[in-house]
């Protein structure tokens, strides 16, 4: 009887032993799941545009192609001139000076008064709008589009072209005052 | 003489016609014990005579807190915050592309996702615009901050797929990209891809639905819902933060000093009484006091209630398991003599962090700025008769 016993507990050390070895077992450089992306199929979906310009594609659009686009396709629920609504109001400098957005709330935040980077309205443009037919903008309209707005609010000149080089430097007002997330770490309080 | 279902429900039916009785009523035989109930079915229903609902405005609904009990939010009542609607996704045709700055883009199916190892984590999702912005008297706790619940989510370490890749090093972030209408993109820092991202699959026990992300989406514990994005398609990692709209145009705070924040990622601790507040009506006497604590920064160590307008403070017990970015159960019994009184609840998080009041958060930001990331004491007042209303404070 005493003989089994030790005889059990030898064998359930073991046993505990295998099962810890296997639990605990490493986990491989890589598992192997998953298939190569092709460059083809990156491309189809890879649309975004960095501040810098990366990712623009080619095409080319002006003010003037983009006011007709604007004028079919967005003024709907942007408003005549982009000042108007309902929906976002993306057109309006004012204030000129100084970025008074915290102690007056009511003030829209346009593109031209508060967006920072250029970049950002023709990625928006082109993945998103119109909410009808999202994604339906050729990349001629999508720098046109972008012209027109950019030049609404007094941004670029009215002759101006954007494409993959020039829209990358137009300066926003606003890029000035944005920073990034500097708050303290708790339990300092977070303003 | 022998009664039959039918009896029962027409005696119940009659009930209708003399007095002013409920649909489920009309269904309920007057004594269960003498009809044979409903057979076995393969999917559960709640009881008809409690349906909690989510309050829709727009494109969101919040998760109405009133109505719920312990920490987990039913799947169907999670808050939602659509930019294009809720995307009908094909789960066959599902796939999640990483390309960009690694050594080997690829294509992950859903079901290459799941060969992963997977983890299960009870955390909550907190928009970071979740404070009622048309607070009246008439709010309740689901209207005033229902743009937070706690899911388990189950899914795969995006840190396991980056390392399948392989994240070159100059990578400092990458961009998150939903297939929805707005196809939806956020930057994230590759600290916080490589920490306590998830791809999540699972939300409690079953698939991910449809209005939280199905089949797939990122899961970033204690961040500001809108960077967590939902119905994922495409990870890129880049040098740099992409500067999309919503990390641009909205999600940004104007601060009084004329500057704007960007990428305030972290929710801040907070609590929320659910119960008493509107629309409930008090009697005299114990009333255990009822609500939710919550931090991005970990785990929630104290909750503090006051039933006399913050003059004092008492220590609320917290239900344990207490789970690290999750909503943390608080109660406190209260002795209700009649009479007006204002409870509020504030929490303290495990750095010590104290939860502020609106007037502490307004001077650390100067006016103006109440639009995102406001976790400010709230309170309600339990009037002389027992009504309890929202202690409405000014927005902003």
């Amino acid at each position: 009887m005493r003989r089994t016993a030790t005889l059990w507990g030898a064998t359930l050390s073991v046993t505990v032993a295998m099962t810890g070895a296997a639990l605990f077992a490493q986990a491989p450089a890589r598992f192997g799941f998953g298939r190569p992306a092709t460059p083809q199929e990156i491309a189809a979906i890879d649309s975004d545009v960095m501040p810098d310009g990366r990712g623009l594609p080619p095409g080319r659009g002006t003010s003037a192609e983009g006011a007709v686009i604007y004028a079919a396709k967005c003024a709907q629920c942007h408003g005549k001139t982009g000042t108007e609504g309902p929906n976002d109001i993306l057109v309006g400098r004012e204030p000129r000076t100084g970025f008074v957005f915290a102690q007056n709330p009511e003030l829209p935040h346009t593109i031209g008064n508060y967006w920072p980077y250029a970049t950002t309205v023709f990625d928006y443009v082109r993945r998103a709008m119109p909410p009808t037919a999202p994604g339906s903008l050729t990349n001629d309209e999508v720098y046109a589009l972008t012209a027109f707005l950019l030049h609404a609010n007094e941004l670029i000149a009215a002759n101006a072209v954007m494409d993959q080089s020039t829209l990358a430097q137009v300066v926003m007002p606003a890029r000035q005052y944005f920073v990034p997330e500097s708050r303290p770490a708790p339990p300092k309080p977070r303003p | 003489m022998k009664v039959t279902r039918r009896d029962l429900l027409a005696g119940a039916a009659g009930a209708v016609v003399l007095g002013k009785t409920t649909r489920a009523q009309t269904r309920t035989p007057v004594d269960p014990t003498k009809v044979r109930g409903a057979p076995t079915s393969a999917m559960g229903q709640r009881a008809p005579t409690a349906t909690p609902q989510r309050l829709v405005r727009g494109n969101i609904s919040s998760t109405p807190h009133q109505d719920l009990m312990g920490i987990i939010t039913p799947s169907d009542l999670h808050f939602e915050r659509h930019h294009a609607g809720v995307p009908e996704i094909d789960p066959a045709n599902y796939s999640l592309l990483i390309h960009g700055m690694v050594d080997r883009p690829m294509v992950f199916s859903l079901s290459d996702l799941k060969r992963f190892p997977s983890v299960s984590r009870i955390h909550f999702l907190e928009c970071s615009g979740n404070l009622g912005r048309v607070a009246g008297p008439e709010t309740t706790p689901g209207l005033l901050a229902g743009l937070t619940s706690t899911s388990e989510w189950t899914g795969v370490k995006l840190a396991t797929l980056l390392k399948e890749v392989g994240v070159q090093p100059k990578a400092t972030w990458l961009l998150a990209e939903g297939s929805d209408a707005a196809v939806l993109t956020r930057s994230v820092p590759m600290a916080k891809a490589l920490d306590d991202a998830l791809i999540a699959y699972g939300q409690n026990g079953e698939a991910i639905r449809p209005e939280q992300g199905y089949p797939a989406r990122l899961f970033l514990p204690g961040w500001e819902g809108n960077a967590s994005v939902k119905w994922l398609r495409r990870i890129e990692v880049s040098d740099a933060p992409f500067m999309t709209r919503e990390e641009t145009s909205k999600y940004t705070e104007p601060f009084a000093n004329g500057t704007a924040r960007m990428f305030s990622f972290q929710m801040d601790a907070r609590s929320l009484i659910t119960y008493p507040a509107f629309p409930n009506t008090l009697a005299p006497g114990w009333v255990e006091i009822k609500g939710i604590a919550w931090t991005g920064a970990g785990k929630i160590r104290r909750v503090e209630v006051s039933t006399n307008g913050g003059a004092t403070w008492a220590a609320a017990e917290l239900q344990e398991p207490v789970l690290s970015m999750a909503h943390t159960r608080f109660r406190h019994l209260w002795n209700w003599t009649g009479g007006e009184a204002v409870i509020m609840s504030r929490a303290v998080d495990e750095t010590g962090y104290v939860q502020p009041t609106r007037a502490e958060l307004l001077k650390l930001r100067g006016p103006g700025t109440a639009i995102y990331h406001m976790n400010p004491i709230t309170g309600w007042v339990v009037q002389a008769t027992g009504k309890v209303i929202y202690k409405q404070e000014p927005w902003g």
